[in-house]
């Protein structure tokens, strides 16, 4: 299934900023503008401003479109407010991850979906196959939106300089939106993002969003916004401990094992896809865990590279990077259960060196010395 | 634009060499090689003495998001490693050709030089 990339409304906007393209989830998307370790310093201690258009969007309304959320969803998506937003997962009947999600409420029936850009056509398939059983109306609205997310501890004053004086964003709380309008582009402004900083990510028209993405970092140039490519993505997730789909979580890992059960609702009224499968594994215990981990070590643990404890293997790297803000290696890993159990030392194999897994609860950038 | 000095000679894996009279030679990467890896954190290299046939793996290089195998250009024995490059990685990315530079080797056949691409040739391949 080999295909032209496709090219979000801002890939003329990043050129022209020196981005490096790679391919991604079916997308030619901007890797890195100067550097991934600036761009990530840049996120942490000011603010960076990135394109995430690659990611799918779906609408769901009607008399039954929350049931039908509430089927397919593990976490509990029928009491969410309208204005509200929230972290679930798509599962398949064995417990397996589809896809991990945020879903916003926009009125009392109808709701916006965010979805992985690999995963959408999927995921497209997937829900409308299950929405047909419920009176409701599933729409993919991907074409209808470009996303940029804002994220540092700057973001939120930047964003402020294009929004009428009548908004509060600083308002805004975590996992809320509001509809707006910033340098007179309507959007949907979410206070939620994917780097462990506070920040915003922007819905809005595609024809809108280059000009959008040039007036915020006109407006945050002073105060050191940078446009970030998807490496400082995936490294700043990583720090903070947040899951990348097909990496923390898959068809393989469930929601359980990836340590993400709070967004699993078990108990939900009339179940969920997915449901009896976990609950039989939340009863039993998983079989491995996901874990974090730093090395103490110049050598950087990659995903799928071997997790031993005495010698035999217990497990294999999902993501590992160079944390930017603590110069060390930092990673996720899967590992049985048993050895995390009897909390053996534990290593990874990197080029025929054993190197010790010093195992850490994210973010990662922010433990104790 | 990256930029390849006339005065060295080239692998088709990105690596540069800097021959000296006295059968001696730099190694490093190109800034071609460099900009595509992005930042690097880390360079593995070989101990002083230890001896490599024409396309081995000497060592690796770290960048954030992979790791990428280095190979010695020519058949050669290590007989100094930049070890600035411990704590300075960095120098790679900023400086390729110069401070950049990872190993001092002496080849087994000064002559072999010439079988490396000269620097018009390694610029059609960039």
């Amino acid at each position: 299934m080999t295909q032209t990339p496709a090219r979000t409304p801002l890939y003329d906007w990043h050129t022209r900023h020196g981005a490096r393209f790679v391919p991604f989830g079916g997308w030619e998307m901007p890797v890195q503008y100067t550097g991934i370790l600036e761009e990530h310093r840049a996120t942490r201690t000011a603010a960076g401003l990135f394109d995430v258009s690659h990611m799918g969007e779906a609408t769901v309304s009607g008399p039954q479109a929350s049931a039908f959320l509430d089927h397919v969803a593990t976490n509990r998506l029928g009491d969410l407010g309208v204005g509200r937003a929230r972290y679930t997962l798509l599962c398949a009947a064995d417990g397996g991850v589809v896809d991990d999600i945020i879903v916003y409420r926009t009125g009392s029936q109808s709701f916006l979906l965010c979805l992985n850009a690999g995963n959408t056509p999927g995921d497209i398939t997937w829900l409308t196959e299950h929405a047909a059983r419920f009176d409701c109306e599933f729409r993919n609205a991907s074409a209808d939106y470009a996303q940029l997310a804002l994220q540092g501890p700057r973001a939120v004053e930047i964003a402020t300089r294009l929004a009428p004086s009548t908004v509060c964003l600083a308002d805004v709380p975590r996992f809320s939106f509001v509809e707006i309008l910033l340098s007179g582009a309507p959007m949907l402004a979410s206070r939620t993002g994917y780097t462990g900083e506070d920040g915003f990510e922007f819905y809005l028209r595609p024809d809108q969003a280059a000009t959008f993405a040039e007036a915020l970092l006109v407006a945050g140039a002073d105060l050191g916004l940078k446009p970030c490519g998807l490496g400082a993505r995936d490294s700043l997730r990583l720090e903070a401990g947040l899951p990348l789909y097909g990496h923390e979580i898959s068809r393989e890992i469930t929601p359980l094992q990836a340590g993400l059960g709070w967004a699993v609702k078990l108990d939900k009224l009339g179940g969920f896809i997915g449901r009896d499968a976990l609950a039989a594994e939340a009863a039993a215990g998983s079989p491995s865990r996901v874990v974090f981990f730093i090395l103490d070590d110049r050598r950087v643990a990659r995903a799928d590279m071997v997790v031993s404890s005495s010698g035999k293997s217990v497990g294999k790297i999902l993501s590992g990077t160079v944390s930017p803000m603590i110069n060390q290696p930092i990673g996720s890993a899967l590992v049985e259960r048993a050895a995390l159990d009897a909390g053996a030392t534990l290593t990874v194999d990197v080029r025929g060196s054993a190197i010790p897994l010093r195992l850490a609860k994210p973010p990662l950038h922010k433990l104790p010395a | 634009m990256s930029s390849v000095p006339e005065d060295l000679r080239y692998t088709k894996d990105h690596e540069w060499l800097k021959a000296s009279a006295d059968g001696t030679a730099l190694v490093g990467i190109t800034d071609y090689a460099q900009q595509s890896l992005g930042d690097i954190v880390y360079v593995e290299l070989p101990k002083v003495g230890t001896k490599f046939a024409s396309g081995a793996t000497f060592g690796v290089v770290e960048s954030v998001k992979a790791a990428s195998d280095l190979y010695m250009p020519i058949e050669a024995e290590v007989v100094e490693v930049n070890s600035t490059l411990e704590s300075m990685p960095e120098l790679v990315n900023q400086v390729p050709y110069v401070g950049g530079w990872m190993l001092k080797i002496r080849l087994a056949n000064p002559a072999s030089v010439d079988q490396l691409l000269d620097a018009a040739a390694y610029q059609q391949l960039t």
